[in-house]
């Protein structure tokens, strides 16, 4: 096959799988006669989208700030911490088993004490967003430090640079393809974390809308839903894919990495 | 005359060492300015614990090391190295990577800033120098491994350091890079006169450039051996196979194949 062409079903590719998929579904339903209680068929959730989409846009949009949010604050934390964990080997060795223990905690478990120390609104979906999405951004963070190059530190340190040169010249930059890295896995789950606080503790988001969808038996609403959390994760994703490009671009050079 | 670097009756062992085992032993070693000084020897006799001694990036545990009439107690900030691995920042140009040592060291530190196209022009004159002319803006990865080579030790060289500190700088390149290599450094050092210290498994290396070279035993490493190499200089690729050439590298061969059957 040309390059030409072969790029050109590479990119089709996607589209055609997907559009496969849910055919399939579809078929699938009709064919065993699958009542829409257990699983609606893709038309049925196509038009329980276009008959609550109004509904389903107003709390998609909160649940997307909730998780930027908690994100966010996943982010400025989980920097902050790595550098430390990166830097110094005794903060290292001191928090490890702390977080691990912290990040082996079911998050839905931390949810009820949220409610009772905030109550229901916004700060629960936040804060378990950024509880369930900090740990892999502070492990890779610090990673990068941890990793610099002896060889590229002794060049520096001969010179007379302090820590802090070495960190600022050296080791930031290097632990950027790390972060950014991380981020992909961070944001969704941050999302995870911001529906699973909506479920449980809000009165917006996506995650009440399935609450109650889900109390009131509304099967094909449900699934409009998770349509909808589906497109939204696969859109922060790319976003996320998107920055991480323009970021670090010297560290994708490799041609195993574009095959 | 004192010599620019004297490392007297140094002993060393690594915080971390396992068997408590001196790296060196005893060592010692004189280099005069401006001399270019080599140290041989088989594997894993110490000579890079010898490159951290000289710069300051370990202390001996016993004896003393002296640079430029100070004895080291911190690292010497007038020293310039480079590896076997180029170590440049793959996230920086060529050029960038190039000034990364001024971004270090004072003044440069403190004038880069305000003086940044006096800088560059250097930068841009040193590549030219060792045959990279115009390929700063390119990053160290689009460059083949010879020239990252080139490149490193311009970097090891941009703030005009009294010592030059070489730890196997060819070792991963190809005969004919190397040899290539060998002349760059040859006529940078004829250029400015820095003192260099460089560390190489290469015999026929350490005799082309250097004016002294010492041989080290295996662990613990000590100074087995040290000859004068009194070769004219300028020296051509074409010294290489002269017979006087041929003669000491014979020599030191004998020092080492000695010092490895001791082992």
């Amino acid at each position: 096959m040309s390059r030409r062409r072969r790029d050109r079903s590479l990119a089709l590719a996607p589209w055609l799988f997907t559009i496969g998929f849910f055919l399939l579904w579809e078929i699938g339903c009709r064919a065993f006669k699958i009542s829409s209680y257990v699983l609606p068929p893709p038309s049925a959730i196509l038009e329980a989208l276009w008959q609550y989409r109004t509904q389903i846009g107003y709390h998609s949009f909160h649940t997307l700030w909730m998780t930027l949010a908690g994100f966010g604050l996943a982010v400025g934390f989980g920097l902050l911490l790595g550098m430390a964990l990166g830097a110094s080997r005794f903060v290292n060795a001191g928090t490890y088993p702390l977080l691990v223990g912290f990040n082996a905690v079911p998050k839905v478990a931390v949810v009820p004490i949220l409610v009772i120390w905030f109550g229901v609104g916004w700060q629960a979906p936040v804060l378990t967003a950024f509880m369930i999405s900090f740990f892999p951004i502070v492990v890779n963070v610090a990673t990068g430090l941890a990793t610099i190059e002896p060889e590229a530190e002794d060049v520096l340190r001969a010179l007379g640079a302090s820590k802090r040169d070495i960190i600022v010249k050296v080791g930031i930059p290097r632990s950027m393809p790390y972060f950014f890295g991380s981020l992909k896995v961070a944001i969704t789950l941050a999302y995870v974390g911001s529906v699973i606080g909506e479920y449980n503790a809000s009165n917006v988001g996506v995650g009440n809308l399935m609450a109650r969808a889900s109390a009131d038996f509304n099967v094909p609403l449900l699934f409009a839903a998770l349509i909808a959390l589906a497109v939204l994760g696969v859109v922060m994703y790319a976003i996320t894919v998107i920055v991480e490009r323009r970021m670090t671009g010297w560290a994708q050079r490799s041609n195993f990495a574009a095959a | 005359m004192p010599a620019f670097v004297d490392i007297h009756d140094v002993t060393h062992v690594y915080a971390g060492a396992e068997d408590g085992a001196p790296a060196v032993q005893d060592l010692n070693i004189k280099v005069m300015e401006g001399e270019f000084a080599a140290v041989v020897g088989p594997s894993g006799c110490g000579k890079s614990t010898l490159m951290k001694l000289a710069t300051g990036l370990q202390f001996p545990a016993k004896g003393t090391v002296i640079v430029d009439g100070r004895e080291v107690g911190a690292p010497v900030k007038i020293a310039g190295m480079a590896f076997q691995n180029p170590t440049m920042l793959p996230w920086r140009t060529t050029l960038q990577n190039l000034l990364l040592p001024l971004e270090v060291v004072q003044p440069h530190r403190s004038r880069l800033r305000s003086n940044r196209a006096e800088y560059v022009a250097k930068a841009e004159a040193l590549l030219e120098q060792v045959g990279l002319k115009g390929q700063g803006s390119k990053y160290p990865w689009q460059l083949s491994g010879g020239m990252q080579q080139r490149a490193s030790l311009c970097r090891a060289l941009i703030h005009e350091p009294k010592l030059l500190m070489l730890d196997e700088p060819f070792g991963a390149l190809d005969a004919f890079t190397r040899e290539e290599l060998w002349c760059v450094i040859r006529d940078l050092h004829a250029a400015q006169r820095f003192t260099v210290v460089l560390v190489t498994h290469d015999l026929r290396e350490a005799v082309f450039l250097a004016d002294r070279i010492f041989c080290m035993s295996s662990r613990p490493g000590r100074i087995i051996a040290e000859r004068e190499v009194d070769l004219p200089r300028p020296r051509d690729l074409e010294v290489t196979y002269t017979q006087p050439f041929m003669d000491i590298v014979h020599e030191l061969r004998a020092h080492i194949a000695h010092a490895r059957v001791a082992a």
